[in-house]
């Protein structure tokens, strides 16, 4: 039986396009002895599109989903997908703020929500509940080649007060989670900058523009993999990476993982599991396993060879001081 | 640009309306210019986001509902989290959509039919059916050939469905949708 | 008992809301009043006559003026009733001003309020003891906190009048912030070479004693009479000893020390002096790096100072200065910039605040005077200054304007084209603040003939690119957003009240805002006295300040003390708490709650003990009195027959 058990929103996304997060999730949090319940018959969150209507027919749409789980008797939601994440959590900042808007929105509800459910991005839940000690002890493989640049994504952290979760300027969650998983992790100075997936089918070149400036500043901190959370921000950055080049001349080729994929690899399941086979920029020439003694080995082996370089410098430095 | 007799043309009902659906103070906002300086999309904002919120301190109505800035602004939350004076300013833009909308004055067609599909199918399907939204925007749009080359890669992997598939509670999905409706038809 | 009162319109910011005349009419047929009447102005020169007119017609034998709030007259009237020959506390005024007049609209009520305010008056006037001062002894020494500029001008001007000066400053050296300084703006002099004379004046002045690197341990007294307890830092070099040689810090072998003189410019040794000018010219060990304390061996400095001055095993040290006036001087802080992470501040080195740039263009700084970028060390071509980082920010709870750094940013790119005339500057500034003499023509210069490229508009993010900053930022006046690669980044961080500076107010008994800047007086007529006399203000303590204007201070203070000083008499305040010895059990609970440590145990010739109270040392707060369990401890002039008697009054009808 699983130590802990979340109520689990995937969001239409991981259905769909982001097939291989919610995989990787799943996995991920089974070995990390994490149960994740869904809803039953949950319905679309409402996203960007119900907050053009009307703050009350998105909190509403959001509110629905949000009394499934309170007759779970659950008190924290989970969801991967952070536009879920922020339909939830404005809906619940709503309702909690104002009873009028509470009232209203409740009146275009069958079940009435009271409000008593908390919702955490997946991240949030790996990060904090679990915790990176965790992490790190389910860590089996080593990918020496791979270089990530943690993509965030803008509304994870975002606005601090309704996100309520990490730095809104430099989180570093998924920094850390990656680096219990034994990846190596890039200065990544463009963790929040917006893609623009939002308007990818309407706006396709301002959207290439803006996943341009990304994946351009990836490659120039050294990083030969974005990882995300988000599957509006991997769509964008991975299917459409080819109309970005196209549109601005340039020849990217970077992988779009999302990071419980990386997490997955690291703790030694099969790419297959994970979803690896949907991305369309493969990640195959970057995530070269080798085991943890493997690599360590490796590692030890390297440190003796610099060792009596070490112990000449520090003597050096001792007779100058003296 | 033309003058603006500001006695004349200084909608203070409108400047009421949005402080009140959005909550927000508009006579906070003192201009230093950090949202538009944050903005990823101020270059492709007919009025940047500090204009747009002087514009919405001296009552520019029109303006600012035909702009098409309004529709451009991704809810990106950079401007509220980095505001100096604590003004939700993202919330500000949702608010003027919002209002836009009723007003049928929204500039940037295309953005409003994506959401439209996006509505529908929820609407029809209790969650978003991916194929669907995108087949019913380009039917409504007439860009019939827009990301076409996406098409055939994505289907590849598996990703996406063609045929569409409803939760039990869809026609529940639908009610919030129709009380919606009928309480704005309501309150006019 | 005969009562007279007056009843003041005060033009029509009392008579405007308020009816007066029906306010004199009740009042005559209060019980005791015998005389009562409304006039325009009464504490205009005819209007006090018309009191002391009444007095001698009528025989009053007691006052009550309802008008404005004792804080503005009850001095005034005091004095009026005096020169009739009543005793000054056979008065009392009736504030129906700032409590009723300018509070309310409604004239119905307001009168209803007023008349009662009058009835509570006259209660307690009737029930009112003469009361007489004594006089004691001045000890004409003053206590000066802090060696800023501004502490500095109010010891020099001290000490000139004749006065004994004590000055406690918590860093090694006098100097504060203007010592760090290059120029000064408008007019682009040397700040060290004018702020040096000032320092020699201090350490060569007979009537100044310094104590540096020390700070304030307690403060008991009162005006006039204040015991100040100084705790002496261990600087782990015996200063009498140490002749500023420098051959320690040369010799250190720990380089990265923070450096608290440079603001963390570049590192120091964890043994040093801070700058060349400094005074005492003495080194001070920094327990926190030096290696002898954090790893318990090394003694390089003991080895190498000719002198013997080193001492590890230095102990802090408490003395004792008796002082009549205290002057505060303590300055102010920075904000911290790591809040800033959109600016990347803490994490890109190239990524700078005002003080640290101020630094490197100093020539006794790091860099001897040659700006570069820290990341590198070469110099940079591309300047950008960002103003109002973190000032006028309400998000981060300071709504103030900083005061000054729209005029230093202005110098500083001043300076950087004078050293390094291939240079670009650009300010993002929201507005330009410069109000002074000779300030606005001094930022049009830095525009006009040193061509800074001023944009209006704030930053929203600095990132790297290669070995560049991106600031980006808007230039709401072109209304778009804009981009500059620039070499290094100057933030205009918030000036802050100073490290300490509440506890500090806490010792001296004085109120701060909740910035932790302390509050004056009277925002216009008493800027550098505070409510607690005797203790007075200089400089950025109060709010942020340039160097004029810290200066003005400076003198203005010191002014206040020699006339404070200029009697060898002071009149203690009558209205003090007084201890009836018939009633007063001995509980003592008096002795533990007085926050000034006034009362002490006292012991009758038949064996009783009571409480007694310190004349000098009560302020008349009265928390003794509502502690004591049986009634034996009174604060004179607030008795709890003469308060009753106003709460009946309002509670009667």
């Amino acid at each position: 039986m699983a130590e802990k058990e979340y109520a689990y929103f995937c969001g239409c996304s991981l259905e769909g396009t982001a097939k291989e997060y919610d995989e990787s999730i799943r996995a991920v949090m089974k070995a990390l002895g994490v149960g994740l319940v869904e809803p039953d018959d949950w319905s679309c969150c409402g996203s960007t599109p119900a907050h053009t209507v009307s703050h009350v027919l998105a909190a509403a749409l959001a509110a629905r989903n949000l009394s499934l789980v309170e007759k779970m008797n659950k008190d924290v939601l989970t969801t991967p997908c952070p536009s879920c994440l922020m339909a939830f959590k404005k809906a619940q900042h709503g309702m909690t703020g104002s009873e009028e808007f509470k009232v209203e929105v409740n009146e275009l509800l069958d079940e009435p929500y009271n409000c008593g459910v908390e919702s955490k991005s997946s991240l949030q839940i790996i990060y904090e509940d679990i915790g990176l000690d965790a992490i790190a002890a389910k860590v089996t493989h080593m990918m020496p080649d791979l270089k990530v640049a943690p993509y965030y994504g803008c509304i994870l952290s975002r606005p601090p007060e309704i996100a309520n979760f990490d730095d809104p300027e430099n989180p570093v969650s998924m920094d850390n989670v990656l680096m219990a998983a034994g990846v190596e992790v890039a200065d990544f100075a463009f963790k929040l900058e917006c893609c623009g997936a939002a308007f990818g089918v309407p706006k396709r070149e301002m959207v290439n523009q803006l996943s341009y400036k990304v994946l351009e500043m990836a490659v120039d901190a050294g990083a030969n993999c974005i990882a995300v959370a988000c599957p509006l921000c991997q769509q964008n950055l991975d299917l459409r990476q080819g109309q970005v080049n196209s549109t601005m001349g340039s020849r990217f080729n970077i992988p779009i993982i999302y990071f419980t994929q990386l997490m997955g690899l690291a703790f030694g399941m099969s790419p297959k599991e994970l979803g690896m086979d949907k991305v369309f920029v493969s990640a195959d020439k970057i995530t070269r396993r080798i085991t943890k003694a493997e690599y360590e080995k490796i590692k030890e082996e390297e440190a003796a060879a610099k060792k009596p370089q070490k112990a000449k410098k520090e003597a050096a430095a001792e007779e100058t001081n003296n | 640009m033309d003058t603006i007799n500001l006695s004349e043309k200084t909608d203070w009902a409108f400047i009421e309306e949005v402080k009140k659906e959005s909550g927000q103070n508009p006579s906070l906002c003192y201009q230093c210019g950090n949202c538009t300086g944050g903005c990823p999309y101020t270059q492709y904002f007919d009025y940047p986001v500090s204009v747009v919120m002087r514009l919405l301190q001296s009552g520019q109505k029109e303006t600012i509902l035909k702009s098409k800035a309004i529709w451009l602004c991704a809810t990106c939350e950079t401007c509220t989290t980095r505001c100096p004076c604590d003004v939700d300013v993202a919330n500000i833009m949702d608010t003027l959509r919002i209002i836009a909308r009723r007003e049928g004055k929204v500039a940037e067609k295309d953005i409003q039919l994506f959401y439209d599909s996006f509505l529908d199918s929820m609407k029809k399907h209790g969650r978003i059916f991916e194929m669907g939204i995108l087949m019913g925007y380009k039917m409504k749009s007439g860009h019939f050939m827009g990301d076409a080359e996406l098409g055939p890669k994505v289907m590849s992997k598996g990703k996406i469905s063609l045929f569409s598939k409803s939760i039990k509670g869809a026609d529940k999905v639908a009610q919030i949708f129709n009380r919606f409706q009928e309480k704005a038809k309501k309150h006019g | 008992m005969r009562v007279g009162v007056f009843i003041c319109h005060c033009g029509s910011n009392i008579a405007g809301t308020v009816d007066v005349a029906k306010v004199a009419e009740e009042a005559r047929k209060m019980p005791g009043v015998a005389y009562a009447t409304a006039y325009m102005y009464t504490c205009s020169e005819p209007g006090q006559k018309e009191i002391t007119d009444a007095i001698e017609r009528d025989k009053l034998d007691r006052v009550v003026v309802a008008a404005c709030s004792p804080r503005m007259h009850e001095n005034t009237f005091r004095r009026t009733v005096m020169k009739a020959g009543l005793n000054r506390y056979f008065f009392e005024q009736a504030n129906i001003r700032e409590h009723v007049s300018w509070i309310g609209l409604d004239k119905e009520l307001n009168t209803k309020k007023a008349i009662d305010e009058v009835r509570m008056a006259v209660e307690k006037v009737k029930r009112n003891k003469p009361l007489f001062s004594t006089s004691f002894k001045v000890n004409k020494r003053v206590l000066v906190l802090g060696g800023g500029v501004a502490g500095m001008q109010a010891a020099i001007d001290c000490a000139d009048g004749g006065l004994e000066v004590i000055m406690v400053e918590k860093s090694p050296s006098i100097g504060g912030m203007m010592a760090r300084l290059d120029k000064t703006f408008p007019t682009v002099d040397c700040s060290i070479c004018i702020l040096g004379p000032k320092m020699v004046d201090v350490a060569q002045h007979d009537l100044i004693k310094l104590h540096a690197y020390s700070e304030i341990a307690e403060i008991k007294g009162y005006v006039g009479n204040y015991q100040i307890k100084i705790r002496k830092k261990p600087t782990y070099v015996d200063w009498t000893k140490c002749t500023g040689c420098g051959l320690c810090m040369e010799k250190c072998p720990t380089k990265n020390a923070y450096d608290h003189f440079n603001f963390g410019a570049a590192p120091t040794r964890a043994i040093n002096i801070p700058f060349p000018q400094a005074i005492p010219k003495k080194a001070t060990i920094d327990p926190e790096f030096c290696r002898q304390f954090v790893k318990g061996k090394c003694g390089v400095c003991a080895k190498v100072c000719p002198t013997g001055a080193i001492n590890y095993e230095m102990q802090e040290e408490i003395i004792t200065e008796d002082v009549g006036a205290i002057i505060t001087a303590t300055g102010y802080g920075l904000m911290g910039i790591e809040n800033f992470k959109e600016y990347g501040a803490g994490r890109y080195p190239d990524v700078i605040t005002g003080i640290q740039y101020e630094r490197f263009l100093n020539a006794s700084g790091p860099t001897s005077g040659h700006i570069i970028r820290p990341s590198d060390h070469e110099e940079p071509k591309t300047i950008v200054f960002i103003s109002c980082v973190g000032s006028r920010d309400k998000s981060l709870g300071v709504p103030y304007c900083s005061n000054f750094c729209c005029m230093y940013i202005a110098k500083q790119a001043i300076l950087t084209k004078d050293h390094i005339p291939d240079s670009q500057s650009y300010v993002f500034y929201m507005d330009i603040r410069s109000p002074g003499k000779g300030y606005d023509e001094f930022t049009r210069r830095a525009q006009e003939e040193y061509g800074a490229k001023y944009i209006r508009g704030r930053v929203s993010r600095i990132y790297p690119k290669g070995k560049k900053m991106v600031v980006r930022g808007a230039d709401t006046l072109l209304g778009t957003q804009v981009e500059i690669e620039a070499d290094l980044v100057v933030l205009g961080n918030a000036v802050v009240s100073a490290e300490g500076a509440a506890q500090m107010a806490e010792k001296l008994h004085i109120s701060y805002d909740t910035h932790g800047f302390y509050v004056e007086s009277h925002p216009k007529l008493r800027p550098v006295e505070t409510n607690t006399s005797g203790v007075y203000l200089a400089g950025a303590c109060q709010g942020p300040k340039d160097i004029p204007a810290s200066v003005g201070q400076g003198s203005a203070a010191a002014a206040k003390v020699l006339a404070l000083f200029s009697k060898d008499m002071l009149e203690s305040d009558p209205a003090i708490a007084n201890v009836n010895i018939n009633t007063c059990v001995g509980c003592l609970k008096c002795v533990k709650t007085c926050p000034f440590q006034a009362i002490v145990e006292d012991t009758l010739r038949n064996g009783k003990k009571v409480a007694k109270v310190i004349e000098t040392v009560c302020a008349g707060c009265g928390v003794c009195t509502s502690t004591c369990p049986c009634g034996a401890i009174q604060l004179q002039h607030f008795t709890d027959n003469q308060l009753l008697a106003e709460v009946n009054a309002i509670c009667q009808k």
